[in-house]
């Protein structure tokens, strides 16, 4: 049953299931194992985040594609949900879901043109092309304020089930009441698990292994007889897709929509930090990559913060742990580990697990 | 028989080769026609000759400095096969090194003396361009020099390479935006007729074409140019014949570093503001103008920068929203004409 519904793509590493089980739990229950507003954001956050990781693993570790794009997806299911709520004056999910699909649509076609337009040439050629048309739609969305909100964003409100003024039900759950947004980070949790597991069948299905063979060699994959251009189109529009599902969760959640959050370049780094960090093509390294990672941020800089201000004194050390230094550190990270350590935290604990396996057995 | 004298037959001239020339490459004109056929497609739309003056040496400017900042990173592409995505960072760092001359010489910026202006100015560049040279060859020394050959590898760890960069660029100059006045000498605009020039970008044109043309003169008529182009073919065989390709190579990395230090004081200076993002904001644009032009072509890279560079200009003027997106538009069509830029002189 576990089998089937992770498609028979087991962790492989006893230390690595236990991991992603505790990740899994803490999840399941962040509501009510913890308070404030704080941490049910931040799961909130890695609940999306492992999605939109994931889907750009499908390109990146499993088809080898670089595409600077996936932002541009995850922002056109944002902004499709909220110019779709934010358009009505009473919320309706009538608003929501015709935006929805309107995102949903307006992201395959343009994932289509990109794809037809650039996976033809070599993998450089469309990681430019996907730069250019990707800063592109962040400036036009930053600019065209009449319709997107400009800089600032949008807020909007969501259909009153959905509301914190919104009662399930009477009285409190281990501290939480049960309310809208509880629902909501449900239905965040619910939806994030079945992409996750859409993904997993996908890339273990016979189309992800054609996939893994255009990456390990176009050539040959082609030779085989397979048409890779089509199979990377496909990859890309899927890939696209569940992005910008991922980006009408995160609209739903955060009640706003806004260029730096959704569009912004630095979203970008972040996948691509998740990726490398966790581990390119195995579909658990963005589980893991994603939740290290959103603690960090969350919690590190504040940490960063203290230790900076209690270095005072100390001139290069002080500059050094100021919170703005963060991404320095996370980019000597990111550097280190393509060299270092390129399988990422899940390609390496399989590895260890394999050759402690091949060690017994022989 | 003394070892130390080179054989007798190396004095041996060897008979004249007939003289049959070789049939000269067919020279390909259509890219060449793009920009003065913009020119006078929009002058009509423009209507009014003196605006559509200002625009087009705007426009002209603007695309000359793109050209300095993306040249190098086409350089390097034609013959490393690297595709330096940190590129952003180097221009950056450039216009950055500048602010290490230009603001504590700033009195002599502000005198009205053409001469004292410019020397300021020529030694902000020379600054900014032997930092940028350096830091270029440190940077393919360390982050470069271990994933040749591995395209993705490349991208991900040049694109890692510019985030340090750009919070190391904070780290030593701070967070703050950093104002970058023009000189006095090159503030204000000529007036020609009705049509008002402004003296930078004047320069700027200067600037772009002198290091173009010097750049297609070293490339194509100098032993150094020759060796570049031969190892860029063959080099194992460049090698073989006694050259240390791969020193030369790096050279050529930091040269390009240095253009793009060069193109970071320019763009700095025309901006008037620094931030650490400039580099970044303005790599996307270099992007556009090399894909235009064809990987690896330099020819191509001017040509796409001044084209880009002027439908953005003439956009902003007739629909300043089209002018969000003119660059993709560009990009589109010339991909729907030649699917590998303007032109593909690239073999790999």
């Amino acid at each position: 049953m576990l089998t089937r519904l992770l498609s028979g793509d087991s962790p492989r590493s006893r230390s690595l299931s236990i991991v992603l089980l505790l990740i899994f739990l803490g999840l399941a229950l962040a509501p009510f194992i913890t308070t404030g507003a704080r941490p049910i954001n931040t799961a909130a956050t890695i609940c999306i985040y492992i999605v939109l990781v994931a889907s750009y693993d499908l390109l990146l570790g499993y088809t080898g594609i670089v595409s600077f794009a996936h932002t541009m997806f995850f922002g056109i299911g944002a902004y499709g949900v909220g110019l779709g709520l934010a358009s009505v004056e009473e919320p309706t999910w009538t608003a929501l879901f015709s935006g929805l699909l309107i995102a949903i649509a307006v992201a395959l076609v343009l994932a289509l043109v990109v794809g037809l337009f650039a996976l033809r040439v070599r993998a450089i050629f469309y990681s430019m092309i996907t730069l250019a048309v990707a800063s592109s739609f962040a400036v036009l969305a930053s600019q065209l304020s009449d319709f997107t909100g400009g800089e600032d964003g949008k807020t909007f409100s969501v259909p009153e089930l959905l509301s914190p003024g919104f009662t399930l039900m009477e009285g409190e759950w281990f501290g939480r009441a049960l309310d809208g947004k509880l629902l909501t980070y449900y239905i965040v949790f619910a939806g994030c698990l079945l992409l996750f597991l859409f993904l997993l069948r996908l890339v273990n299905s016979p189309f992800g292994r054609v996939l893994q063979a255009i990456r390990e060699n176009e050539f040959r994959a082609e030779a085989l007889g397979y048409r890779t251009v089509l199979y990377r189109i496909w990859a890309n529009c899927l890939a696209a897709l569940v992005a910008c599902l991922a980006g009408a969760l995160m609209a739903l959640w955060l009640r706003y929509v806004g260029p730096k959050t959704m569009l912004g370049f630095e979203v970008m780094t972040d996948i691509l930090l998740i990726v490398v960090i966790g581990g390119m093509g195995t579909m658990y390294g963005s589980v893991i990559g994603a939740t290290l990672f959103i603690i960090a941020q969350n919690y590190l800089k504040s940490l960063m913060a203290q230790g900076s201000s209690a270095l005072e004194g100390v001139p290069v050390l002080a500059q050094a742990l100021h919170p703005d230094r963060w991404m320095l550190w996370l980019g000597v990270l990111f550097v280190l580990s393509i060299y270092f350590f390129p399988l990422g935290i899940v390609g390496k604990l399989r590895m260890l697990k394999l050759r402690r396996t091949q060690a017994t057995g022989a | 028989m003394n070892l130390h004298t080179p054989p007798a037959i190396a004095n041996v001239v060897p008979p004249a080769p007939p003289e049959t020339a070789l049939p000269a490459a067919p020279r390909d004109w259509a890219p060449l026609l793009l920009v003065p056929a913009l020119m006078l497609i929009t002058l009509p739309l423009v209507a009014d000759f003196p605006t559509w003056i200002t625009l087009t040496v705007a426009g002209l400017a603007m695309g000359m400095m793109i050209f300095l900042m993306a040249s190098g990173l086409t350089l390097v592409f034609g013959l490393m096969d690297v595709l330096n995505f940190g590129h952003g960072a180097f221009v950056a760092v450039g216009a950055y090194a500048a602010t290490m001359v230009l603001i504590p010489m700033q009195a002599s910026l502000e005198v009205d003396s053409l001469m004292l202006n410019l020397g300021v100015l020529a030694l902000a560049i020379t600054v900014a361009m032997v930092v940028t040279a350096l830091l270029g060859w440190a940077f393919e020394r360390i982050i470069i020099a271990p994933v040749y050959g591995q395209h993705l590898k490349q991208i991900l760890i040049t694109m890692g390479g510019m985030i340090v960069a750009e919070q190391l660029i904070n780290v030593i100059w701070g967070a703050e935006q950093i104002p970058l006045p023009l000189p006095t000498a090159l503030r204000g605009a000529i007036i020609v007729g009705d049509a008002a020039i402004e003296k930078y970008r004047l320069v700027a044109v200067v600037i772009g074409l002198v290091v173009f043309v010097g750049m297609s003169l070293i490339l194509n008529r100098t032993k150094l140019g020759l060796l570049i182009r031969a190892g860029v073919e063959n080099r194992e065989m460049v090698e073989a014949m006694g050259y240390r390709i791969r020193r030369l190579f790096v050279a050529v990395f930091a040269a390009g570093s240095a253009l793009a230090g060069l193109g970071g004081v320019m763009w700095g200076l025309y901006k008037e503001t620094l931030t650490a993002g400039i580099g970044a904001e303005i790599v996307v644009m270099m992007f556009v103008v090399i894909i235009i032009g064809g990987l690896g072509s330099l020819g191509g890279c001017f040509i796409g920068a001044l084209l880009v560079a002027m439908v953005g200009n003439y956009a902003g003027f007739l629909a300043p929203k089209v002018a969000l997106v003119s660059n993709i538009g560009v990009m589109m069509l010339i991909l729907l004409w030649r699917p590998a830029g303007m032109y593909s002189n690239l073999r790999r």
